[in-house]
C-alpha cells in the first residue's frame, strides 16, 4: 500500500499549492461546520414568526433582516445549510453506490449487459438536467425524503458511465488479467483490483456532483417543487422572496450568495482535484 | 458517412423508445391511484372514475402504454387544463423556448471560447486566473437567483430592460445571459483545456519554430483542432440550456416549454407533463446526433468503420 499512500501525499501536495482549490476546501469547511453546529450557532428559532418585525432591516440584532413573517433570515441560512447538506449527502452517495455498481459490472464484464446497462444510462441522459428530478418529484410529491430520491436517480447515469470508462481502461492492466490467472473470483478482481485503480474520476465527479445536486434542489425549491415552507431551505426562501423582489430585494440577497458561495467551493475544489489527480499536468 | 449517419440513428430507436416508455410509467410513481393524482385531492369519486376510464387507467399497463404513444402522435391526447391535444398546447411554446436557447447558446459559445482561448494562450498570468475564476463564478451560480438580481438592477431600478414577457430584442436580453452564463462558463473551461493540450503538440512547436506569429499559430493550427472538444459541450450545453429553461422563464414570465411543465405540474396536467418530456428528450437527443455527425466532419481522423 506504500505506493498508494505516497500518491495521496503528492495529491495534497499539489492542492496546498493550488490557492483556488484550498479556498474551496476552507469553503467546505466552514459550510459542513454551519450545517452540522446549526443549533448552537443560529440566533433564533428558524420558525420563530414575530409579524411586528416584518422586512426588519438590517441591524446588529438581525445581520440579515427579517423576512414576510418576521423570522429572522440569517437563522433561516444557517439553517438552510443543513437541509442543503443532507440533500447532497444522501442524493450523491445513493447515486455514488448505484453508479459504480452499474459502471463496474458494466465496464468488466461488457457484452450484452453493458450494452443493455449503457443503453439505459442513455435514456435516463435523454432528460437533460432538472428535468428528470422534476418529472419524478411531480409525481412523488415535494418533500425532503422524495427531493433525495429524485435527485439521487438522476445522478446516477453520470457515475455509471464516469465508473465504466474508467473500469473498461484498467481492466486492460496486466495486474487484472494476473489476479484472475491465480484464480480470483470477479467479485474480488473488481474489488480489490480494478475499482481502487479507477477511483480518481469518481472522486472527482463525486464533488462537481455535490455542486450540482445543490443547484438542482434550490432550483426545485425556487419551483416551489422542492423543500416545503415553512422549512428553510434557500431555493424555496428565493421563491417567496422574488414575491417581494420590488418592496424587500434585500431579502432575495442572503439566501443566493450562500448558494452561490457552496457551490463555488465545490467547484473550486473539484476543479483543483482535477488538476491534481491529472498524471498529464506534471510541474 | 452516409452510412455513419444511418448506424446513428439506428441507434437513437431504443433510447426514443425508452424516453416514451420512461416518461409513460412516471405517472405510475404516484404512491396511490394515478387517476386520483390527475383529479386531485378534492374531485368527486365520479371525476376520478371518469378520467381512469379515460386514460385507461384500470387497463393492463402495456395497453395504456400503446394509447399514450398512439395518443401523442394521433392528437388523441388531450390536455386537462387546455381541452385540446397535447401537440397544439406545446408546439406553439417550443418556439419561444428555441429562440431563448438558441439566442444564449449563441452568447455562451462568443464569451466562453475567447475566454478559453486567452486563458490558454496566457497560461499562469492573471488574465488566466481572472478568467479561471470568472468561469467557475457562472458555474456556480444559481440561475434564477442570477436572473432576479438582473432583473434587480436592469428592470427595477435602471428600468432598462422590461422584466418579463416577449415580443421584442430588449425582452431577450437578460433571460439569454442569465441561461448563457453557465454554458460560458463550462465552454471556457472546455476551450482552455483543450487548448491547452493541442499547444503541447510537436506541430504547433514546429509552426512556431517556422517563425510563424503567434496569432497564425494560434488562429490558424491550433484553435481548430481545439475546438472539436468544444463541439462536444456545445451539443450537451444546449440541452442544459432547455433545462435551464424552466427556471429561467419562471423568472421572466416567458410562454416557453419550461414555464409550461412547471404550470402543468402545479396544475396536475398530466398529459401534458408527459408529452412536453418525450419532446424534449427527443430535441436533445436529435441536437447530439447532430454534433456527432459534425465532429466527423470536423476531425477528419475518426472516420467511423462498420
Amino acid at each position: 500500500m506504500a505506493r498508494g499512500d505516497s500518491r495521496t501525499v503528492l495529491v495534497l501536495k499539489r492542492i496546498c499549492r493550488n490557492p483556488i482549490a484550498l479556498l474551496g476546501l476552507v469553503i467546505i469547511a466552514l459550510y459542513v461546520g454551519v450545517a452540522v453546529f446549526a443549533p448552537w450557532l443560529a440566533p433564533y428559532d428558524p420558525l420563530g414568526q414575530d409579524l411586528s418585525k416584518s422586512f426588519a432591516p438590517l441591524s446588529a440584532e438581525h445581520p440579515m433582516g427579517c423576512d414576510e413573517f418576521g423570522r429572522d433570515i440569517l437563522s433561516r441560512v444557517i439553517f438552510g445549510a443543513r437541509t442543503s447538506l443532507i440533500i447532497q449527502v444522501f442524493s450523491v452517495l445513493m447515486a455514488l453506490v448505484v453508479g459504480v455498481v452499474l459502471g463496474a459490472a458494466g465496464g468488466y464484464f461488457g457484452g450484452w449487459l453493458d450494452e443493455f446497462l449503457m443503453r439505459c444510462m442513455d435514456v435516463l441522459l435523454a432528460f437533460p438536467g432538472i428535468l428528470l428530478a422534476l418529472a419524478i418529484v411531480a409525481v412523488i410529491g415535494p418533500d425532503l425524503h422524495n427531493l433525495i430520491i429524485a435527485i439521487g436517480i438522476y445522478s446516477i447515469p453520470q457515475f455509471a458511465r464516469i465508473t465504466r470508462g474508467s473500469v473498461i481502461t484498467v481492466k486492460q492492466n496486466e495486474y487484472v488479467t494476473a489476479a484472475m490467472a491465480i484464480g480470483e473470483s470477479h467479485f474480488s478482481t473488481i474489488v480489490r483490483y480494478v475499482l481502487p485503480n479507477a477511483v480518481s474520476p469518481i472522486i472527482i465527479q463525486t464533488t462537481l456532483r455535490m455542486a450540482t445536486v445543490l443547484l438542482t434542489a434550490a432550483g426545485l425549491g425556487f419551483l416551489g417543487l422542492g423543500v416545503q415552507p415553512p422549512q428553510p431551505e434557500w431555493g424555496t426562501m428565493l421563491s417567496t422572496a422574488r414575491m417581494y423582489l420590488r418592496s424587500a430585494p434585500l431579502v432575495a440577497v442572503f439566501p443566493g450568495v450562500s448558494i452561490m458561495i457552496v457551490v463555488l467551493g465545490f467547484n473550486f475544489f473539484g476543479d483543483g482535484l482535477q488538476d491534481a489527480l491529472n498524471p498529464r499536468l506534471k510541474d | 458517412m452516409g452510412r455513419f449517419i444511418l448506424r446513428r440513428f439506428l441507434m437513437l430507436v431504443p433510447v426514443l423508445i425508452g424516453v416514451s416508455v420512461v416518461a409513460f410509467l412516471i405517472i405510475q410513481l404516484a404512491p396511490g391511484d394515478p387517476a386520483q393524482l390527475m383529479a386531485g385531492l378534492d374531485a368527486t369519486q365520479a371525476d376520478v372514475e371518469m378520467l381512469r376510464e379515460k386514460f385507461g387507467l384500470n387497463r393492463p399497463l402495456v395497453v395504456q402504454y400503446g394509447m399514450f404513444v398512439q395518443g401523442l402522435f394521433s392528437g388523441e391526447l388531450m390536455s386537462l387544463r387546455y381541452e385540446s391535444p397535447v401537440m397544439e398546447v406545446i408546439l406553439p411554446r417550443l418556439g419561444h423556448t428555441l429562440v431563448l436557447a438558441l439566442s444564449s447558446i449563441v452568447l455562451a459559445v462568443l464569451i466562453g471560447v475567447s475566454a478559453g482561448v486567452l486563458s490558454a494562450v496566457m497560461r499562469k498570468t492573471w488574465v488566466d486566473y481572472a478568467a479561471t475564476v470568472l468561469a467557475l463564478f457562472g458555474i456556480s451560480m444559481p440561475v434564477f437567483w442570477w436572473g432576479l438580481l438582473l432583473m434587480l438592477l436592469f428592470s427595477v431600478k435602471l428600468m432598462w430592460l422590461p422584466s418579463g414577457g416577449t415580443g421584442t430584442l430588449a425582452h431577450l436580453v437578460l433571460p439569454s445571459i442569465v441561461l448563457g452564463t453557465a454554458s460560458a462558463g463550462i465552454i471556457a473551461r472546455m476551450t482552455r483545456s483543450s487548448m491547452l493540450d493541442v499547444l503541447r503538440q510537436d506541430y504547433i512547436t514546429t509552426a512556431t519554430a517556422k517563425g510563424l506569429s503567434a496569432r497564425l499559430v494560434v488562429g490558424r493550427h491550433a484553435l481548430r483542432n481545439a475546438l472539436i472538444p468544444t463541439v462536444t459541450v456545445i451539443g450537451l450545453q444546449f440541452g442544459q440550456l432547455l433545462a435551464g429553461a424552466v427556471l429561467t422563464e419562471t423568472v421572466f414570465s416567458l410562454p416557453g416549454v419550461g414555464r409550461l411543465l412547471v404550470t402543468s405540474i402545479l396544475a396536475r396536467d398530466f398529459p401534458v407533463v408527459q408529452a412536453t418530456l418525450v419532446i424534449v428528450a427527443v430535441f436533445f437527443v436529435l441536437v447530439n446526433l447532430a454534433v456527432d455527425v459534425l465532429y466527423a466532419v470536423l476531425d477528419p481522423r475518426i472516420r467511423y468503420h462498420g
